[in-house]
């Protein structure tokens, strides 16, 4: 049945690949301002290289470029495979590469430069936050024109998750980005104050909740069942847990602001609806694992089911410490310290990356009419390092922030505070050299797929005729 | 909030948590004719099917006891609308409550110490620990944890004082702060004319510049320099003008840094501590910068100069 469709798979080959070099690209930014914590002098007093402008290169390389482009790819692939349809308007699916390849290329250079809005995870100024809403509508013409083309009756679960993602961040991003210009790369918010805040951080909650949450678990219902080979393990559960999700999250914003100037009854509801969220974010976690029931064998064996399943473990735990940290009084610890960080990359590298990486080790040989990728022991290499990296990141910066909390809510007999904040830092930097040797774990990790999948995708001559035997098959 | 406003986003609150129940239920339904539990739902796409399992009961009931957790929460404590609670809870109300008890317990300590004399506090050793904390958690910020200051904030431990280090001097400048005003005089001097006051004053203390630079600038300064720095360049305290002969200085003590200082002029300021930390913790963080110098003191009255020396040591030393 497949063989007499033609599929789009340019536009997914050139995602997929560019999920790979801005992985590389993100991960060592990030892994250089782990360095610049310990080592301020590795800024090389070059304004560019500072700190505070490369922390949000690092977020948006990482978020929009890495993760970004992995959702297209995976996207554009299932939405043709489980509609049975190729992609509705081809050219402007080739727009969405090039147009969010221009969106990155011009965050990597603005940002040095300390071109920014100075709203985190928003921080693209306006010429650039315009094209994003472009590519975005692009996206989602794209991706409904093909569900309505589709040819078979029912929508796919990952569907629902990847089209809420698609219509979630449209709506977020062009709310939050409402500004005035006041010259090419300057403008002011239309909000201000406590609505600002309010207005950032809905918009800051949500892009984790749809575009690292919601997008993403629609690449765990394509790829898991796919690499083991079994059915969803409930329907009922996937649609209770996908509408739960996604109009909770919606609320759960002002936990980012408890103890701030924004109105208690914001805050509350905040931290009231993340609570709920605990369980439809499980029921994810619960219909992936489950899936495995009676292939659990093929745990030891794929290394690609392992990346996939071992996401879904740090995805439970970071929905599980979410919901949490926004209880107002765990809050009162856990703000500002490098919990907060310690929280955001247990999700970001165990989960998000984790389920990338299984995603494109499954994705490139079939886009390349490979039989599998060039070293399958390389992915199980990638797998240890990698799950090594983020645990020692993700508990270094778990004790860091308790440790943080405590010392600075200490207070001594006589009213005083018992530490300055300069001990508390100094207390802080055997946690950030632990935190990054976890990062460089990660990062070398991410080179060896780097190599894994340039060796899987460069055009070898001699086995030529091989390959386009595999293609016919 | 107006009450419009209230009601539609309790409303549309409960609506949602409301409908979350609604869906488990109603998706938990068990239908005629629908697939066994087993089994899958009939549906495929790209070879995927899905199970037509029931809902894990443990996961329901966490679902449940959150929704019930939060109803609770909402009726406790303000968060739909306007209603505030039947708690009564603010976070407000707990700060200024927790703000409180610290107060009450602490006041009988300061009280004590309010009745000490800021040289005395200064001897007293619980004292100054509890005002070494307070100065590292509210003044280390600007002048260092040593109190050495950096560019653009006063050494307060070398005892060389801007405003009079007199304990008075000193817990006045703590606790309504001070405002120093340096004039810019680029214009007033012209180029020439700022090289020539600049090779004074950095002549001053008692550094070489090309004489005569310095026979000029001597001229210069007289006349536009003299009434807030004095004719011998030692300063005036009672207007915060600095001694310009003691090779301390705020904002650097180079040929370039003398040079700006007197081109664009300098507006230190130092701000009031009154209503930030009350009348008696400035008089105990008077007596702490007080014992930042006490040895230096004691060496002065000691008769000797090594006192300055020391100081000018210890200046050495933070430049290097």
């Amino acid at each position: 049945m497949q063989s007499t469709i033609k599929y789009n798979e340019n536009v997914v080959r050139q995602f997929a690949l560019m999920t790979v070099v801005w992985g590389v690209v993100g991960m060592g930014v990030g892994v250089l301002i782990a360095a610049q914590l310990i080592w301020p002098a590795l800024n090389f007093d070059v304004p560019w290289l500072s700190y505070g402008r490369l922390r949000p290169l690092h977020t948006n390389a990482v978020i929009f470029a890495f993760g970004g482009s992995a959702l297209f790819a995976t996207s554009y692939w299932v939405v043709q495979r489980t509609c049975q349809t190729p992609l509705f308007a081809p050219k402007l699916a080739a727009f969405t590469f090039w147009g969010w390849q221009t969106v990155i290329l011009a965050a990597a250079i603005t940002l040095p430069l300390g071109i920014t809005q100075g709203k985190e995870y928003a921080e693209l100024e306006w010429p650039i936050a315009i094209l994003i809403a472009v590519v975005w509508v692009s996206y989602a013409v794209v991706f409904f024109g093909t569900i309505v083309q589709r040819k078979v009756k029912h929508i796919y679960v990952a569907n629902w998750f990847y089209g809420a993602f698609i219509i979630t961040v449209a709506v977020l991003h062009i709310v939050n980005n409402l500004a005035i210009p006041v010259s090419f790369t300057k403008s002011y918010p239309v909000y201000a104050g406590a609505v600002d805040a309010m207005v950032q951080w809905w918009y800051g909650h949500n892009a984790v909740g749809f575009f690292l949450t919601a997008g993403f678990l629609g690449m765990m219902y394509y790829f898991i069942p796919k690499q083991a080979n079994r059915p969803i393990y409930s329907y009922r559960l996937s649609i209770v847990h996908f509408w739960a999700l996604i109009s909770i999250y919606m609320w759960a914003g002002p936990h980012h602001l408890h103890y701030t100037a924004l109105p208690e009854c914001a805050q509350s509801l905040g931290m009231v609806f993340s609570l709920i969220l605990l369980a439809p974010s499980w029921g994810g976690m619960i219909n992936g694992i489950m899936t495995l029931s009676g292939a659990w064998h093929k745990l030891r064996t794929d290394p690609i089911l392992k990346f996939l399943v071992v996401s879904l473990s740090f995805y439970g735990m970071a929905t599980f410490e979410g919901p949490m940290m926004s209880i107002k009084t765990v809050n009162a610890l856990s703000h500002y310290t490098d919990w907060t960080v310690g929280h955001v990359h247990a999700g970001a590298l165990g989960w998000v990356a984790f389920i990338t990486f299984g995603a494109i080790y499954a994705l490139i040989p079939k886009l390349y009419g490979k039989e599998e990728m060039h070293s399958i022991k390389a992915i199980e290499l990638h797998f240890w390092i990698a799950t090594i990296g983020v645990v020692l990141y993700i508990a270094a910066m778990w004790i860091a922030g308790v440790m943080q909390g405590l010392m600075w809510r200490a207070v001594n007999d006589d009213g005083t505070l018992t530490y300055t904040f300069i001990e508390s830092l100094v207390a802080t930097y055997p946690y950030y050299m632990v935190r990054l040797l976890g990062g460089v774990l990660f990062f070398a990790g991410m080179l060896l797929m780097a190599w894994n999948v340039w060796m899987t995708t460069r055009p070898v001559r001699e086995t030529a005729p091989v390959k386009v035997a595999a293609q016919e098959a | 909030m107006s009450s419009g406003w209230s009601w539609y986003i309790s409303i549309i609150a409960l609506a949602n948590i409301l409908a979350c129940v609604w869906l488990i239920r109603w998706t938990a339904k068990k239908r005629p004719g629908e697939a066994a539990e087993h089994e899958t739902t009939g549906h495929e796409w790209d070879g995927l099917q899905e199970l037509n399992r029931p809902m894990p009961r443990w996961w329901l009931w966490l679902f449940y006891i959150t929704i019930v957790f939060g109803l609770i929460y909402l009726v406790l404590y303000p968060g739909l609308g306007s209603y505030q609670g039947l708690l009564g809870w603010s976070q407000y109300g707990a700060w200024e409550e927790e703000v409180e008890s610290v107060e009450e317990r602490v006041a009988p300590l300061f009280a004590r110490y309010a009745d000490m004399s800021i040289p005395e506090l200064a001897e007293h050793e619980e004292a100054m620990q509890t005002g070494r904390r307070l100065f590292g958690n509210n003044c280390a910020v600007c002048h260092g944890a040593d109190g050495g200051g950096r560019v653009g904030f006063p050494n307060i431990a070398n005892n060389s004082w801007q405003w009079g280090g007199s304990p008075e001097e000193i817990h006045k400048s703590i606790l309504d702060g001070r405002r120093a005003v340096m004039p810019p005089l680029g214009a007033a001097l012209g180029d020439d004319g700022l090289e020539e006051v600049t090779a004074y004053v950095f002549n001053l203390s008692g550094r070489d510049a090309p004489e005569e630079l310095v026979q000029r600038g001597q001229q210069r300064y007289q006349s536009m320099c003299m009434a807030c720095h004095g004719a011998d360049g030692q300063g005036n305290k009672a207007m915060g003008a600095p001694n310009l002969t003691d090779d301390n200085w705020t904002y650097g003590g180079s040929l370039e840094a003398i040079k700006t200082s007197i081109r664009d002029g300098r507006q230190g300021r130092m701000p009031p501590q009154k209503d930030l930390l009350g009348e008696d913790r400035v008089h105990l963080l008077a007596a702490y910068v007080y014992s930042l110098s006490s040895h230096l003191r004691e060496e002065e009255d000691a008769g000797d100069d090594s006192g300055e020396e020391a100081a000018s040591e210890q200046e050495q030393a933070r430049n290097d």
